[in-house]
C-alpha cells in the first residue's frame, strides 16, 4: 500500500543523507521525497511516499523515529488528509491548437505560466492522481518535457475529503 | 580557552578513565591539550586498535569507551571498530581530526568525508563546524552513547575548531528534544506478560545483550527462579544467567546446544528479552518456535516485529520492565516440563573427542577451571570463539566479550587490553584463533609497554577453521585459501593436510613474543597444556601461549544455514 509520511526534522547538515541512507540500506523503496523549510531556521519539512505492507510501513515509521534528527513522524494515511503534486508541462502547442488545449486547461484547472510559437508550459498543484490524469490528456499533443515535484502533505483537522 | 582545552576539559567532566588513540596532524592540537592533563592515554599500534580497546573497555566496564584519531586514514581505521560496537550496541565515542573548516570538500592532504562513511556504522555522528557548539556536542555524544540503545557516536572536529577560542563551558546537562528513550515499560501490557507467564505450560526465557547493557541480570535471574523457567542466551547474553544452573539452556542457534533449540521448539511461550532475532539464533525464520506465543521486552521498537511476529511487545529498559513484571509474576512450578528438559540436558550434552591430542574444547575447560571461572574472557572469531561459548560456562555479566554481530576477527587482543585497563586486578584471557590473532598482533606493543597482562591462549590448528569447516561440510573439501600454512611449493589443489605440508607455522609465536618482550609457551601434548596454563596465569605482563590442536576438529552442534534450527548435524564425538 501507498503510504504518505510527514516527517519534522533538526535543520542539521546531512540529516538528507541520514534519511536517504536508511532507505538504501534497509531496502525500503521512496516512490518520491520532497524537502523544504517549514519554519526559518528551525526545523525541516519532509515527505516521503512509500510503498510496503504493514510490517514494511511500520519498520519505516520506527527506523525513521530511532534517527535521532528526526523529531516526528506522521503517517499522514491513516488519517484524513490533503496531498498534492506539482508538475510543470512543456507541450507542443502551435498558436492555431490553442483553443484545443485550452478546453482542457480549464477542465483540470491549470495555468499557463509560460507560452510561446512552439511550446507552452502549464503548471497544474492537484492531487496524485489529477496530475497523472491531466499529463495523459496532454501525451497527444506532444509532451516536450516534465518537471514534478514529490508529494507533499497535510493532516485535516475537518474529516471531509475535498 | 581552546577547542582542543574544551575537548580534555569534556572527557574530564565526563569521568573518562581512558582514552585510546593515536595522534596525527589533525589532532596535534588535541594531543598538546592531553600533553599537560592527567586523562590516562594509551597509544595503541593501530587506530583499530584503538577503536576495539574502547568497545573492550565498555563493554567489561558498563562505562563508554574512548577513542581518537587523526583525519584521514585515522579516522577510515577506526570503521570496522565502530561497525563491531554498532552492531552489539556498544557505547563508545570517538574523537576524529578533520582538515581546517575551510579545506573541508577540496581533497586536502588526509581528508576525507568521516561522518558519511561512519553514517551507517554509528548509532548517531557529528560534524562540528562552530566552535560554540563543541560543549554541546561532546555532551550530547556522551548522552546519546550511553543512554537507550547504547552504541558508538563519532565527533569530527576540524582543526581549525581545535585551535579557535571559546568562552561557552562544557554544559553539566543537555536535551535532545528529538531523542527521548523510552525508559519505563507499559504497564497494562507488563499485566498481559504475567498473564501469559501464568497461561503457559511450557515457558522459555531467550536473552540477550540487552540484559547486559541494561545491568539487568538480576532481575532476569530473579523472574527465571520465581517462574521456574529454562534460559537460553545469544552469544551476546552469556553469562547474565549462570550456565550451572540446572535450568540453563545456555546457548542458542546455529551452534546452540541440542537442548537449547529442542526447548525453544517446543515452548508454548518465548520470553525474549534484550534479543533482536538474528538469523544466527533462528535458523529458518518461519520455523522458529513456531509453537510459542512471543513475548519481545526491549529498549529499542525497531526490533520488535522486524524478524518476527511478536504476541505481546514491551518497550522500556529491561532493568524498569523486569522489576515492575517480578512484582505480579506469579510462581510456576513447570515440573513437567522441566522434566523433559532435564533428560534433553541429560541425552544430548556437549561433547567433544578425547583421544590423545589436544582438544580445543579441553583447553577452554582449563580455562575456565583454573580461573574459577572468574576471568574476563575475549575471543577472536570463528571456532575460538563457538568453542569459547560453548564450553566455558559463563557465570556473570561482563566476563565475555565477543564481536557477536559484526563477527570481526582481530577484535579479542584489543578488547582484552581495553577490558584489562577498566579492570586492573581481573585476569583477562584472549582466547584466539591462528589466523584472527594476527589480524592485530601490533597490539603486543601496547600491551608490553603499558604492562597490561593480557594472557593470549592461541589455538592454532593452521587454518581459518570456521570457513575451513564449512568447506568440508558443503564444499566438498575444496580448502580454497583457508591453509595458513599453505606456500608457494604446495600443490594447486589440496583436501587433505599430509606428510608434505610444510612443517614450520609462520610465525612463530613464542618468538614473536619474545620479540615484543613479552612471554611465550607452546605445546602440542595435551598432559603439558594445564601445567603451561598455571604458568600463564603466574607468569607477569602480556604472555602468549600457543596449542598446536587437532587441526579438523569442527565446532558441533551445527544448523546449517537457513534450516531449521532444530534440524541440527551432530559431531562425531
Amino acid at each position: 500500500m501507498r503510504h504518505i509520511i510527514n516527517l519534522e526534522v533538526e535543520n542539521n547538515s546531512g540529516v538528507l543523507a541520514r534519511i536517504a541512507g536508511l532507505f538504501s540500506a534497509r531496502g525500503f523503496n521512496i516512490e518520491t521525497l520532497s524537502v523544504g523549510q517549514a519554519e526559518p531556521n528551525v526545523t525541516s519539512r519532509m515527505t516521503l511516499v512509500v510503498r510496503g505492507n504493514d510490517e514494511v510501513i511500520e519498520q519505516v515509521n520506527k527506523q525513521l523515529n530511532k534517527l535521532i534528527d528526526v523529531i516526528r513522524v506522521t503517517d499522514v494515511t491513516k488519517n484524513y488528509y490533503v496531498s498534492r503534486d506539482l508538475v510543470l508541462v512543456k507541450v507542443s502547442v502551435t498558436p492555431a491548437k490553442r483553443n484545443d488545449i485550452s478546453q482542457l486547461i480549464n477542465i483540470f484547472g491549470a495555468k499557463v505560466v509560460d507560452i510561446s510559437n512552439k511550446t507552452m508550459i502549464l503548471e497544474l498543484g492537484s492531487s496524485e492522481a489529477k496530475v497523472n490524469a491531466f499529463i495523459e490528456t496532454l501525451r497527444p499533443f506532444g509532451i516536450k518535457e516534465i518537471a514534478r515535484s514529490g508529494t507533499i502533505s497535510m493532516l485535516r483537522d475537518s474529516s471531509g475529503t475535498f | 580557552m581552546t577547542g582542543a582545552e574544551l575537548i580534555i576539559q569534556a572527557l574530564k567532566k565526563e569521568g573518562v578513565r581512558a582514552l585510546f588513540g593515536y595522534p596525527g596532524g589533525a589532532v596535534i592540537d588535541i594531543f598538546d591539550a592531553l600533553y599537560n592533563s592527567d586523562v590516562p592515554f594509551y597509544l595503541t599500534r593501530h587506530e583499530q586498535g584503538a577503536a576495539h580497546a574502547a568497545d573492550g573497555f565498555a563493554r567489561a566496564s558498563g562505562e563508554v569507551g574512548v577513542c581518537i584519531a587523526t583525519s584521514g586514514p585515522g579516522a577510515t581505521n577506526l570503521v570496522t571498530g565502530l561497525a563491531t560496537a554498532h552492531m552489539d550496541s556498544i557505547p563508545i565515542v570517538a574523537i576524529t581530526g578533520q582538515v581546517h573548516t575551510h579545506l573541508i570538500g577540496n581533497d586536502a592532504f588526509q581528508e576525507v568525508d568521516i561522518v558519511g562513511i561512519s553514517r551507517p556504522v554509528t548509532k548517531h555522528n557529528f560534524l562540528v563546524n562552530n566552535i560554540d557548539e563543541l560543549g554541546t556536542i561532546i555532551k550530547s555524544a556522551f548522552f546519546i552513547a550511553k543512554t537507550g540503545r547504547p552504541g558508538p557516536v563519532l565527533v569530527d572536529i576540524p582543526k581549525d575548531i581545535q585551535q579557535t577560542k571559546t568562552s561557552k563551558p562544557y554544559p553539566d546537562s543537555i536535551e535532545i528534544k528529538s531523542y527521548k528513550p523510552t525508559m519505563k515499560g507499559h504497564l497494562p501490557q507488563i499485566k498481559n506478560v504475567a498473564k501469559a507467564i501464568a497461561a503457559s505450560h511450557k515457558p522459555a526465557i531467550y536473552a540477550g545483550g540487552g540484559v547486559i547493557s541494561s545491568g539487568a541480570s538480576e532481575e532476569l535471574r530473579q523472574l527465571a527462579k520465581i517462574i521456574n523457567a529454562p534460559v537460553t542466551t545469544t552469544l551476546m547474553g552469556l553469562g547474565v544467567f549462570p550456565e550451572t544452573n540446572s535450568n540453563s539452556l545456555k546457548m542458542l542457534g546455529m551452534h546452540g546446544t541440542e537442548y537449547a533449540n529442542y526447548a525453544i521448539q517446543e515452548a508454548d511461550l518465548l520470553i525474549a528479552v534484550g534479543a533482536r532475532f538474528d538469523d544466527r539464533v533462528t535458523g529458518k525464520v518461519d520455523k522458529f518456535a513456531s509453537k510459542a506465543k512471543i513475548i519481545h521486552i526491549d529498549i529499542d521498537p525497531t526490533t520488535i516485529r522486524k524478524n518476527v511476529q511478536v504476541n505481546i511487545p514491551v518497550v522500556g529498559d529491561i532493568k524498569n520492565v523486569l522489576k515492575e513484571l517480578n512484582k505480579i509474576v506469579e510462581p510456576k512450578e513447570n515440573k513437567e516440563w522441566l522434566e523433559k528438559i532435564y533428560k534433553w540436558k541429560k541425552d544430548h550434552p556437549l561433547k567433544y573427542k578425547n583421544d590423545g591430542k589436544i582438544q580445543p574444547q579441553y583447553v577452554i575447560e582449563q580455562i575456565a577451571e583454573l580461573t574459577d571461572r572468574n576471568a574476563i574472557i575475549t575471543t577472536e572469531v570463528g571456532q575460538n570463539q563457538m568453542w569459547t561459548a560453548q564450553f566455558y560456562n559463563f557465570t556473570h555479566p561482563r566476563t565475555f566479550l565477543t564481536s557477536g554481530g559484526l563477527g570481526t576477527m582481530g577484535y579479542g587482543f584489543p578488547a582484552a587490553i581495553g577490558a584489562q585497563v577498566a579492570n586492573p586486578d581481573k585476569i583477562v584471557v584472549d582466547i584466539a584463533g591462528d589466523g584472527s590473532i594476527q589480524m592485530n598482533i601490533q597490539e603486543l606493543a601496547t600491551a608490553v609497554l603499558y604492562q597490561i597482562p593480557v594472557k593470549i591462549v592461541i589455538l592454532n590448528n593452521h587454518s581459518l577453521g570456521m570457513v575451513r569447516q564449512w568447506q568440508a561440510i558443503f564444499y566438498d573439501r575444496k580448502f580454497s585459501s583457508t591453509c595458513l600454512r599453505r606456500s608457494i611449493d604446495c600443490p594447486p589443489h589440496c583436501d587433505q593436510s599430509g606428510e608434505n605440508c610444510p612443517k614450520a607455522y609462520v610465525p612463530n609465536f613464542t618468538k614473536l613474543a619474545e620479540a615484543y618482550g613479552a612471554t611465550g609457551f607452546y605445546t602440542n601434548k595435551v598432559e603439558e597444556v594445564k601445567p603451561i596454563l598455571k604458568k600463564m596465569l603466574k607468569t607477569p605482563g602480556p604472555v602468549i601461549v600457543e596449542f598446536e590442536i587437532e587441526a579438523e576438529e569442527n565446532v558441533y552442534p551445527m544448523v546449517p544455514s537457513g534450516a531449521p534450527i532444530n534440524e541440527m548435524i551432530r559431531g562425531m564425538a
